[in-house]
Order: C-alpha cells, then structure tokens, then sequence
C-alpha cells in the first residue's frame, strides 16, 4: 500500500477540483477548480503505464539493454490534453458574455435576474 | 439543507474513491499484451523511431481525425460568440 | 490605460525572438518521427509566438497586420491536407488512413531494428499529418487569443 503514492496523489487532485467545482458561487472558481480535475484525470492515465526500471519508448540513441513504457496510455493523454483546452476556450468566453449582460460574478445573483 | 446533502454526497465520492485505489494494480506492474506487440513491431510496420507517434497518428490515427475536429468546433464556437457589427441589420 | 502595447525595450526584443521561435517549431514539427514531439507539440510552440508578439505590441497593431481571417483560412488548409491525405490512403491501397509510403520513395525507408542515429527519410506518411495538425494548432489558438484581446479591449472604451 505504500508503493501506490501515485495514485494517492491522483484521488487528492479529484477530490480537490470536485470540492471547487460543488460548494463555490464566483464563476471563475468554478472554471479552475474543473482544470485541477481534468489535470487529476491526465496524471492517473501517465501513472497506469509505467514499468519499474525503463526508459521513454523512443528508438534513437536508446541505451543499451533497457526495456520500454507503454505508450498507448501517452497517446490517450495527448488527446484528453487538447480537448481540456478547447473546453476551457469556450467556457471563458462564454464567462465574458455573461459579465457584460449581468454586470456580476456571482453565481447566485444570476439565479434571480430573470429577464 | 441543500448544503447538507451536498456534503454527504461529497464524502460518500470521496470514500468510492479511496476503496478504487485499494483494488488497483501494484504501481510498476502493468498487465502488458497489445503494448508489446507494438513496441516489437514498430519499425517494420510504419517505419518511425518514435512509439507514441505512430501509435497518435497510425494504429489510432481515427481519434487524431475526431480530436481536429474538435479543435475545429471550439475555434468556430469562439468565432460566433464575438461577432460585431451583426446587430443593427436593416 | 496604454493600448498600444508595453515599453520599446520589450518590442525591440520580442521582435529579435519571433522568427527564432517560429524556426524552434517547425524544427519539433518535422523531427516527429524520430525525436519525442509532433504536430500538437510544435504547433503549441509556434502559437506561444504569436501570443508573445500580441502581448507586446498591442492587439489593435496586430490585427491591423494579420487580420483574423487569414489565421482562420490558415487552420481550414491544414484541416483539408489532414482529410485529403487519409482518403489518398483509401484510393492507393485498401483501407481508410492506410500507410501506403512505406517502401516507396518519397518517404519510405525502413530503420534497421533496434537503437540507431534515425533517418529523416522514413515514417510513411506520418511527417505529412504532423505538418497538417502543426497548421491546425498554430492557426487555431492564434486566431481564439487574438479575438478575445480585441474583445475584452473594446469593453474598456464602452464604460
């Protein structure tokens, strides 16, 4: 139980960003605390393919008589990168629209100003 | 009362996932079947030193096509929210 | 509040460093085969250049020099040589994004097996897709940061 760290590491980021995501009412927090949960979901699917004692899967200039580390896991993470970006683009512009109808941050505010 | 409710929900997801990490894998000793076959026969099949790449663009290449389009859809979206001059048609 | 950018000092150097930069990622675009990185890793390189350049010179500058429509048309080309390739695999050989350049002349060597310096003849068609993506990255988020800046500037002069 004391060689899985990594993954002691992974369920603190998670719980971390749900907490963030759950209980806080300015817009901005929000958004953060949903990066520090995707951040918590990339580490865990680096952490899923490694071999003790091995080297990057790369075959120039490899050191002699060393095995290698998955690599679909690091394909997979790629992929789940790019996408928490384009999320994050969306949902900031989306942040600025709703500041200039509104005028607040304010989450529970917004609840009330139906019009 | 909401407020409540919230954080037994938060604590009952917190302990899902301290029993989750209890029943994983040893940390250093994947199960490994499909990966040694590719890092066996990267060079002959696709001709590149790197693994991950060929692994991103040949033996996975329709996830790098759904991932462009993705790029694509949110730049469009971006695009659309911050359109001027459109409001005063005639 | 200043529009038009920071200090001389900043944009004589910013102006020094953005062809270095530009050249650092077109060096990651295309060793994608052989060394770790690619298309989306380059491609990030290159758009951290153009955000460097709109930081120190203003955002209405820029847009007078490159406007958006071009960073977009540049995105939409990278998108069609992605798709136009893949379907070229469909015509030559039998399957959707087959690797048909393996063996050929163009791109087609075949290291030997093994730790070894690395060929940049080789890959099939994979230094094609990293050039493609690369374009895709770099025109794609230039075009996301530069409409938000001009955005959030006109607000300012409004209140």
């Amino acid at each position: 139980m004391i060689y899985n760290v990594p993954f002691l590491a992974v369920v603190v980021l998670i719980a971390i960003g749900a907490y963030a995501l759950l209980f806080k009412r300015n817009l901005i927090k929000i958004a953060i605390g949903l990066t520090i949960l995707e951040s918590g979901v990339n580490l865990f699917l680096i952490t899923l393919g490694y071999r003790e004692g091995d080297v990057a899967p790369i075959y120039t200039n490899l050191p002699s008589g060393r095995g290698m580390v998955l690599p679909v896991p690091q394909a997979l993470t790629l992929t789940s990168i790019v996408i928490g970006v384009a999320v994050l683009a969306l949902i900031l512009s989306l942040i600025i629209r709703i500041y200039r109808k509104y005028g607040t941050l304010d989450s529970h505010e917004m609840r009330r100003l139906k019009e | 009362m909401r407020k409540r409710i919230g954080a037994v929900v938060f604590l009952v997801f917190f302990a899902f996932l301290l029993l989750s990490v209890y029943d994983l894998h040893e940390f250093g000793a994947p199960p490994s079947e499909m990966d040694d076959y590719i890092i066996k026969n990267t060079q002959n099949e696709t001709g590149a030193n790197n693994a991950v790449t060929a692994v991103v663009f040949d033996y996975r290449g329709y996830d790098t096509l759904g991932e462009a389009t993705i790029l694509f859809t949110a730049v469009a979206g971006v695009m659309v929210l911050f359109r001027k001059g459109g409001e005063n048609e005639e | 509040m200043k529009s038009e950018g920071l200090s001389p000092i900043v944009q004589t150097i910013a102006g020094i460093l953005f062809p270095m930069i530009l050249i650092f990622s077109f060096y990651v675009i295309m060793h994608g085969h052989l060394t770790p990185g690619g298309g989306f890793q380059g491609g990030a390189i290159g758009a951290s250049a153009v955000v460097m350049l709109i930081v120190a010179f203003g955002a209405k500058n820029i847009e007078k020099k490159i406007r958006e429509e071009k960073l977009s048309a540049f995105e939409s080309i990278g998108g069609v040589v992605f798709i136009a390739v893949a379907l070229l695999g469909l015509v030559m050989a039998s399957t959707f994004m087959s690797n048909f350049l393996v063996g050929d002349i163009i791109f087609g060597k075949i290291p030997p097996f093994g730790s070894n310096l690395g060929i940049l003849n080789s890959g099939g068609i994979l230094p094609i897709l990293n050039l493609a993506v690369g374009m895709k990255v770099i025109g794609g988020l230039s075009a996301v940061v530069l409409v938000m800046a001009l955005a959030s500037k006109e607000e300012k002069n409004d209140i």
